[in-house]
Order: structure tokens, then sequence, then C-alpha cells
């Protein structure tokens, strides 16, 4: 019996030591050593992430986890997914699953105190909206009550609406689904009278329907969601490698940098020092502590392009989502969008 | 081992090591089980260290204060008083009452529906045993959660929508948001007829006896079963006659969006009991037939030839015996039946898998408390089915006399 105790003691202080050199290995490193980046993303939200004809995952927030992959790998295609739920995101998030998030993800406080998430910035201002059938004749949301109303769990999404019917005082059914897709059927099944996400994805969501205009989306926006990708807390230059991504495609497009016009930037003198900075045509300091190479924005630009670029492709009033920048033009432009300076 | 004097002993056997312990069947087992246990006990502590290391890296604690923060959330059904300013434990409860609804209900819907179809199988009629048999097979042989998939589609793609809605008698009605039936409303004096039942039943108790003890002295059968039946409809139907009016029906109807009043009943419920009575059924049908066979013959012939109709023989002689056999299976049909519900979630009903296993879990981020809370709870679910169907299969063992 003594015996297996000390077994078992030597066992306990063995794995304590395992489980702590495991998770605080620097997160670059393992990516490195691994040799992609595992991102996590949706199960499929058309614009935002959705496989294309060919089953390759394209979209806004895939950009994102293509720019992080591009600036640590030189190639955007060194990059694993994972498919999460509202529900499951964050767990796989915070045991390590994923090396970041990249998925609607609404920036609260609780998530970033209480769950321990850092959202290094903004890549979507958005707000909660209610999306109908334009045969049911709803003119505003304060026209719902009593309705069915349709809900992914694990979202912002049920605590906001549970809240808005409460402050107006209304009755509702709540019925929550946890997949954008099987929301949709259960909305189009008339499960429910309306479906309420973000406007965003309702818009993704009426795109993707074989009737766009048979549905319409109500005025109301009950809430602020600012959408951004995230990592954990307790690595630093992690969050500082992802947030600095996110940065300079908002930057790129500010400067006027796109992916077809960056390599001949980067390989001259610009007027603009900090299109010189960011391209590594000058020293950026720092840079190194953040264990990147030189032109790591100009693979990221070159193979992923600015912000501006990747909205217009996935989700830009050219495509069927039909979204105009609106909040997310840049900041020049009377919109929300204002990198910090590379300097 | 040492000899202090040249006796002769036993011819000397090989020499005492450490490896002949293995070969001593006893010694053997004991060093197993300790193996076996020090590698459980070391399996556990590994988990344990992990989560307690990991907890201090993320620099989490581990506790359940958050139960008592408000949950925020809204649920579509509640059994019991719930908003969304109650805390997540209500929360939990909530989800827990839901998760033993469809249990109570499915077990109940599988036990029906597993009876007859055994009893079916065996019946003579070509057709019937046939059809019987294709219902086992199908339903045993389809995954229970595609199953419960396919019954909460057909109904909300085949029912129609409120406005639309399916009627029984302008009472009743089923739409693609789930049935409402009209509501029982007790009124004062209705009292009086609940008391008169009561009083009926513990009646139709006492006359049963007295007929089974006539029959045993005399061999004579009274007609028991038509005087019970009297009573128990009669006395109560008297009383309602003489109060007047005490019972009304609260008839939903359709106002805004869906209909209000009345019974409410969602197409998840609906959805979720009956592909889980579905599922069980055919599983119970099987062992309600094995049960069956297992009675000898003899006693069916025995029954026979003394005339028994058909319907006695097998309440009186079959299902009595075969209740030995078919009970200890039936328990793990319960438990798996119970068990089975925690896939509520994947057609949006919120048990407590997707209260405290999951909307909590998600919102306060307390995975290891929540997903711990939820085991035991499940736990001591089965343990008590267990319990109970242990306790009734003692009751319906064979005496042996
Ligand atoms: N922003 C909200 C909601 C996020 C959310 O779940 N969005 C939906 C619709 S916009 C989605 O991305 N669904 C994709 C999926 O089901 O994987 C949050 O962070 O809680």
């Amino acid at each position: 019996m003594k015996s297996s105790i000390r077994a078992f003691s030597v066992g306990l202080a063995a794995m304590v030591l395992l489980a702590a050199s495991l998770a605080s290995a620097g997160t670059l490193d393992d990516v490195r050593k691994r040799g992609h980046l595992i991102c996590g993303i949706n199960t499929g939200l058309v614009g935002f992430a959705a496989p294309d004809d060919k089953g390759v995952w394209k979209g806004f927030d895939v950009d994102v986890c293509r720019a992080v992959a591009a600036a640590v790998f030189g190639d955007a295609n060194k990059l694993k997914y994972k498919h999460l739920t509202g529900k499951t995101r964050f767990t796989a998030l915070r045991s390590a699953e994923i090396d970041m998030l990249s998925r609607n993800t609404t920036w609260t406080f609780s998530r970033d105190v209480d769950l321990q998430l850092t959202f290094v910035g903004v890549n979507y201002y958005d707000g909660q909206g209610f999306m109908a059938p334009k045969k049911l004749g709803v003119k505003s949301a304060k026209d719902l009550a009593g309705a069915s109303v349709c809900i992914q769990t694990g979202t912002t999404t049920e605590l906001n609406l549970a809240d808005f019917f409460r402050a107006n005082n209304m009755k509702y059914e709540p019925v929550p689904i946890e997949t954008n897709t099987e929301a949709r059927t259960n909305y189009l099944a008339g499960r429910c009278d309306v479906y309420t996400t973000d406007r965003s994805g309702l818009a993704a969501t009426r795109a993707a329907t074989d009737n766009p205009d048979a549905h319409v989306v109500l005025p109301e926006i009950i809430s602020k969601e600012p959408l951004g990708p995230l990592v954990r807390h307790g690595d630093d230059q992690w969050a500082d490698i992802v947030r600095w991504s996110l940065n300079a495609m908002i930057a790129a497009e500010e400067m006027g940098v796109t992916s077809k016009n960056v390599k001949a930037m980067a390989s001259k003198e610009n007027k603009n020092k900090e299109i010189n900075r960011l391209l590594g045509v000058e020293e950026l300091q720092g840079r190194e502590r953040l264990g990147l190479s030189k032109d790591w924005a100009v693979n990221l630009i070159a193979q992923v392009g600015n912000y501006g670029e990747v909205f217009e492709t996935h989700l830009g009033t050219k495509t069927p989502i039909g979204l105009a920048r609106g909040l997310n033009a840049q900041w020049t432009d009377g919109g929300l969008l204002y990198a910090p300076p590379f300097r | 081992m040492a000899q202090p004097n040249d006796r002769p002993g036993p011819p000397p056997g090989p020499a005492f090591s450490l490896g002949s312990l293995w070969y001593d069947e006893a010694v053997r087992g004991v060093i197993i089980q300790i193996l076996v246990l020090a590698g459980v006990f070391a399996t556990v502590a590994w988990m344990v260290a992990n989560v307690v290391a990991n907890y201090a890296i993320l620099d989490k604690t581990f506790g359940f204060d958050f139960l008592w923060l408000p949950a925020n959330y809204d649920i579509n059904q509640t059994l019991i008083e719930y908003t969304n300013r109650d805390t997540h434990l209500r929360a939990a409860v909530v989800g827990l009452i839901n998760t033993g609804l469809v249990a109570f209900l499915g077990i109940i819907l599988a036990t029906v529906l597993g009876f007859l179809v055994g009893i079916f199988r065996l019946s003579e009629n070509w057709l019937v045993s046939r059809l019987a048999y294709c219902y086992v097979e199908f339903t045993r042989n389809t995954p229970v959660l595609l199953l419960i998939l396919l019954w909460h589609g057909i109904f909300i793609n085949t029912l129609p929508h409120p406005r639309q809605a399916m009627t029984v008698g302008g009472a009743t009605f089923l739409t693609n948001r789930g049935f409402y039936v009209p509501k029982p409303v007790f009124e004062s004096g209705f009292e009086w007829v609940a008391l008169t039942l009561a009083a009926a039943i513990v009646g139709a108790v006492l006359v049963h006896r007295h007929v089974r003890r006539v029959r045993e002295a005399t061999g004579r059968q009274l007609p028991g079963g038509w005087i019970s039946a009297a009573l128990i409809v009669g006395l109560p139907g008297l009383a309602f006659a003489a109060v007047g009016a005490s019972l009304s029906f609260d008839v939903p109807e359709l106002r805004g969006f869906n209909f209000r009043g009345g019974l409410y009943l969602t197409p998840e419920l609906v959805a979720l009991t009956w592909a889980l009575a579905f599922y069980t059924s055919g599983f119970i049908a099987e062992n309600v037939r094995a049960g069956i066979l297992a009675v000898d013959k003899g006693q069916i012939e025995a029954s026979q030839a003394l005339g028994l109709p058909r319907g006695r023989v097998l309440r009186l002689v079959i299902l009595p015996q075969s209740l030995r056999v078919i009970v200890p299976p039936l328990t793990s049909q319960y438990l798996d039946l119970t068990k089975n519900s925690s896939l509520a979630i994947a057609i949006g009903y919120v048990d407590l898998v997707g209260t405290l296993g999951g909307i909590t879990l998600n919102q306060t981020g307390r995975e290891i408390e929540c997903m711990m809370l939820v085991l035991l709870v499940y736990l001591a679910i089965s343990l008590s089915i267990s319990v109970f169907m242990n306790w009734y299969n003692r009751h319906v063992r064979l005496v042996e006399r």
C-alpha cells in the first residue's frame, strides 16, 4: 500500500510539472513547431466563414486567420480550422485546442475579464437585429409581442433578447438553436416568426435563402456588437501578433497599400514613412521581439489583402450579402476603423 | 531461509525468488489488484492535478458561486415560475424538471408501445407479427439522434403555421409551433368530485378483495369489474352533476403570432418524447418477447386445457411469470432513455444539459463545475430509477413455495 501511495505522489508531481510545462510554453513557439496555425471559425455563415464550391473555407473571419498565418509563416495557407458553435468556442480557446478565435464574437466585459480572453481589436462593428418574413407584415421589433424567436444559444444574442423584451414589457417564446444553419432551417420552416442575431449575420443568412426578397430586416438595432478576433489571456506576445496583424490590414487600407501594389511599394522608399515601417523598408522598432520576419506585413497584404479588399470580396455591396461599409468605414471616411500607428 | 540442522526435508525445490511469487495464484491476484488500484489512482490524480495546474495558470478559481448569479436568459418551457432575473441555479432546476418530464413521459409511452409490439410480435396473425417485426428492426437499428431530428423535422415541416392550424373539434390545435390543447380549469366545488373519486377507488379495491375471497372460497366469480367501473364512473359523475359547473376548459385561441391559453406542448417536447419512446420501445418489445417465450409452454397448454380464455391466459399466466425475466433488462432501457434524453439540445429542447450544461456553462465559463453537476444529477436520476426497479423486481420475482 505504501508503495502505491509513493507511486501515486510521484505520478502526481510529474503530472503537475507536465501540465504546467505544456500550458506555459509560448503560443508562437507551439505554432511554429506544429507548422500551422489552428484557428477557430464558425460552422458556416456565408461571407464570414463558409466553404466555396471546391470545399475551401472562405470569408471575412477566415481572412483574419489567414492574415495571422501569413504574418507568422509567410504563407497564409499554413492553417487548419476548427469549426465551433457559439457554445463551444470559448472552451476550445481556453483549453488551447485553438490558437485564436475568429468567429463573429462580440467583445464584452465578462468575456474579457471573467472568461479571461483577450480581444485584440474589432473587425466588424455590428448590432443585433431581427429578420422576419415579409408576408408576416411586421414593421417594427416593438410589434413582436407574443412572437416565437429563433436564437443561437451561447451568444450575447440570447441575453440582449431577454433584456429587450423585458424592457418593452413583451412576452415571447425563445427557440434556442445551436448553429446558424439549423436556425435558418427552423426559421424557414416557420418554427419561429423571426430570427434574431447580429445584423451582418442576418444579411448573410438572408442572402443564403432561396428568395432573399421574401424577408425583411427590421429597423431596430437592439445592441452594440463589436466583433473581433481573440486569444486567451496570458500570452501577450501572441496577443500582439494577432492584434498587429489585424491592425496591418486596417492601416494598409488607410495608407492605400493593396495586395496589387504591396510588392512594388515594399521594394522602394515611400514618401510615407509609416508605409516604410509597415512593409519593412525601414526598421520597425520591436518587430523582432514579436518574432516576425521583416516582410511579415508584405506577405500578409499580398496574400490576404487590406481590410477594404477583404470586406469588398466577402461582404461588400457587389456580393450577394451586399453590406455597405457604414460604421466599418475608415475614420477618414466617417467610420470607426482607426488603426493605431505603426511607429 | 537457512536450515538450522540437516533433517531430511522436502526435496529441494527451486530457490525462492520474487519471480516465483507471480506463479502463486493468490499472490498474483493481490499484486494485480494493487497495480490496477494504483493505476486508477494515478489516472484520477493525473486528471485532478492537470485541472488544478491549468486552473492555476488560467488564474481560475473552482467554486459554485456562479449558481447564485442572475441567469439573464429566457427558457421557453418552464414548469415552475422562472424569469431571466432568476439565478443560474433556478434555471438549472427548470432544466432538470424538463429532463424529468421527457424521461417520465418517454418511459410510460415506451413501455406501453413496447409491450404491445412485443405481444404482437408473437401473434399468430402473420401480418401483425411481420409488422411488429419491421417496427422492432427499424427502431432498434436507427441512431436515436437521427430519430429525434427526423421527428422534429417532420413536425415543423409538415404541420401548418398557427394561422392555418389543424384543429380537432375547434379546441385542440396542431401547428408547427406545437400542440395546443384545452386546459382543464378546476373551480370551487370540484374538490367534491375529487373526493368522491378517491372514495370510489377505495371502494373498488374493497370490492376486488371481496370478489377474490368469494372466488377462493366458493369458486364463484362475481362481476367485480363491472361493479368497480360503475363505482369509479358513477360516484364522481353524480357529485359533478350535483355541484354543477365546477370544471371549465381554457381553450386556446389564436391571438397575434401564436395561440394563447390552453396547455401548450412545444414541438420539441413532443418530438423528443415520441422519438425516445419510439426508439426504446423496439428494445422493450424484444425484452417482452423474450420474457414471454421464457414461460414454459406447458404452463400455457395447461391453462388452455383448463379452458381459460386467451386474454386471461396472457394476463394471469404468462405475463406474471414473464415479468421476472422482463424487468431487469427493462431497467436498463429506462436508464438508456433517460440518458438519451440529454440529446435534447439537438432540437433545442431546453433540458438540464441545455441550461446548466449549456447556456450557463457558456455564459459563465465554469466548464468543470457545470459538467460535474450535470453528471452527478444524471447519476442520481439513474440510481433512483435502478433502486425503484430493483424494488419492483423483488416484488414480481417468482416466490418459491
Ligand atoms: N456576436 C454574438 C453572436 C455570434 C453568433 O453566433 N453569430 C452567428 C450568426 S451571426 C454565427 O456566427 N453563426 C455561425 C455558426 O452557427 O457557426 C456573440 O458573440 O455571442
